[in-house]
């Protein structure tokens, strides 16, 4: 079975504005449920989990209740401490609904990158289905400069070999659960996201091509940005 | 729902751009899965039309012709994963004489509004017909220009005189291959003749009982009616020629489209009493007959897969350009976009 798995959790510190901004509006709508929406056109989705801020919980749920007519494969849940608790917060609930098995395949997406496409969704499918993990990218543009004391240059990798992480991130639910269990505090700590995890351990994370209009809303800069692309055709 | 669009915004060039679909309006949204290439679509991509139609026009998706599966229907009347047809021309009002593809009010994909070429497209449910699994997705692809042509045989029917011993079509394309392989099955007992240019497309016309090169069509050639299936360029030669081989009171239905005005012999129509007459597009029940007859003829379906040229599989915009670009330079056949960005 396929989960969709789309992470809310995090409350956006760096936006100038109350709501975390995944609730904020784009084209008239709130993020998340842009997001939502995408998610749900994919039928091969059992259902789509949405883990967010405990006191949000109540109000995504009102959100998706009047803006999507059918909700039964919808489900709102607490997100965890941190990224990869949130995760496991949604295997969890996949482990309590009895279908936590060798072929139970997550789709983990950020709340707040509603430009997700079809065609990246259907990939990831596919590579976690085949391969077990994998991460979408696209290729850096900028030259990532590396200080190991945040003063001077240690070092300029070569571009050609780096891409900027995107999401979704696919998994097989079961042996991301294993690895996550089997990492120590300190390999815990150093996680950024959920890939690091079969990195760390040596497994295989497949690359799948993003696109940079697969944005991910951080600033209040964003929003215009994404304002932007919302083009209606004059006389469509 | 965001949903993305790849807009031609000048010729050679598409961008991404986005929309908003309302998933609580009474369309049907379908994911596009076959997409096929029409020259129009190609006079838009390589800058062929005016540069006021271009100014117009653009930005716009392109493609009138394919098929998709539905994944959302809020009425719950097309079942998710169905296959459908989509219907380009979308009507806006409703007459008694005029049909809805001659509505001068009517909207057409990729003539004005954006075509197919988006993640999801919002059709009105009117817009689709549904899809036998059995028929072959490539060609069901194009089913668009084939209901085009089977709307135009059904006019002939009425328009002409009841003598079809003899057929002819003009053009050795897509279009014309087409029409013949209807005009074969809806007349199986009249003589089909097409008159081409190319030997080895004329080749390809394997159910008809003569094709000639237009260079040597028999003088004594009896022609009651013919079709035009050439268009562009070749507009006036084909239809004069036509014209000069076809027989007192028949009829010339034309179906190529021209970007100029053609010059043809008036008086000769005048003095063989000739019905000439135009058709273009095709509505609704063009395309429920289209399918059904293609569900009943499964052999017709066979024909027209030899009429598939290039099918490209597109996950990019690169793939877009690269399927437009094999389009330019086949030689024949439809080009098949197999559409998975």
């Amino acid at each position: 079975m396929i989960y969709g798995v789309i992470l809310a959790g995090g409350i956006g510190s760096r936006m100038a504005k109350e709501k975390p901004k995944q609730y904020l509006n784009i084209g008239g709508k709130p993020i998340i449920l842009h997001t939502i929406e995408k998610f749900r056109l994919c039928s091969e989705f059992e259902k789509t989990i949405i883990l967010c801020p405990e006191d949000w919980i109540e109000y995504t749920k009102e959100l998706v209740h009047k803006y999507i007519k059918k909700t039964e494969d919808i489900v709102i849940i607490k997100g965890g401490s941190t990224r990869n608790e949130t995760i496991q917060n949604a295997i969890d609930f996949i482990e309590n609904e009895g279908n936590l098995n060798n072929d139970t395949i997550i789709v983990t997406h950020d709340a707040v990158r509603p430009f997700v496409t079809y065609r990246i969704i259907q990939d990831n499918i596919k590579a976690a289905e085949g391969y077990g993990a994998c991460d979408t990218v696209i290729p850096a543009t900028d030259t990532i400069v590396e200080s190991q004391d945040n003063q001077v240059v240690s070092a300029i990798p070569d571009r050609s070999k780096l891409y900027q992480g995107q999401t979704p991130q696919s998994f097989n639910a079961l042996k991301l659960r294993e690895l996550y269990r089997s990492l120590s505090e300190e390999e815990k700590d150093i996680l950024t996201d959920a890939a690091k995890i079969f990195v760390i351990k040596g497994e295989p994370v497949y690359l799948i091509k993003g696109e940079t209009s697969n944005m991910k809303i951080t600033y209040p800069y964003d929003i215009t940005v994404a304002e932007s692309l919302l083009k209606e055709k004059k006389d469509a | 729902m965001l949903n993305t669009i790849y807009r031609l915004i000048e010729p050679r060039k598409i961008e991404v751009e986005f929309n908003e679909l309302d998933l609580s309006k009474d369309n049907v949204i379908v994911r596009p899965t076959h997409l096929s290439i029409c020259n129009a679509d190609q006079r838009y991509y390589q800058g062929k039309r005016d540069p006021e139609a271009l100014a117009k026009k653009l930005p716009m998706a392109l493609i009138h012709e394919g098929i998709g599966t539905v994944v959302y229907d809020g009425k719950g009347q097309f079942k998710e994963g169905q296959t459908v047809v989509m219907i380009p021309n979308t009507p806006v009002e409703k007459d008694s004489v005029i049909a809805e593809n001659y509505l001068r009010s009517s909207k057409f994909r990729a003539s004005g509004f954006d075509g197919f070429m988006q993640d999801n497209v919002a059709m009105d449910r009117d817009r689709l017909v549904e899809l036998p699994e059995e028929i072959d997705k490539n060609v069901a692809a194009f089913i668009e220009i084939i209901s085009v042509s089977h709307h135009a045989i059904n006019r002939f029917e009425s328009l002409s005189h009841g003598r079809k011993e003899h057929i002819a079509v003009w053009g050795d394309g897509n279009l014309a291959f087409i029409t013949a392989l209807q005009l074969r099955y809806k007349y199986p007992d009249a003589k089909l003749y097409v008159m081409g240019l190319v030997r080895e497309k004329l080749s390809e016309f394997t159910f008809t009982d003569e094709t000639y090169h237009i260079r040597e069509i028999p003088e004594d050639i009896v022609i009651d009616h013919a079709f035009e299936c050439v268009g562009g360029e070749g507009s006036p030669k084909a239809i004069n020629q036509i014209i000069d081989y076809i027989k007192p009171e028949a009829t010339i239905s034309i179906l190529g489209v021209s970007e100029n005005p053609v010059p043809i012999n008036t008086r000769m129509i005048l003095e063989k009493g000739l019905r000439v007459f135009g058709s273009s597009r095709s509505g609704r029940k063009d395309f429920q007959d289209t399918v059904d007859m293609l569900t009943q003829h499964p052999e017709m379906v066979e024909h027209l897969k030899n009429i598939v040229g290039d099918v490209v599989l597109v996950k990019s915009i690169e793939d877009m350009h690269t399927a437009f670009e094999k389009d330019i330079s086949k030689a024949y056949g439809k080009t098949i976009m197999l559409w998975n960005v």
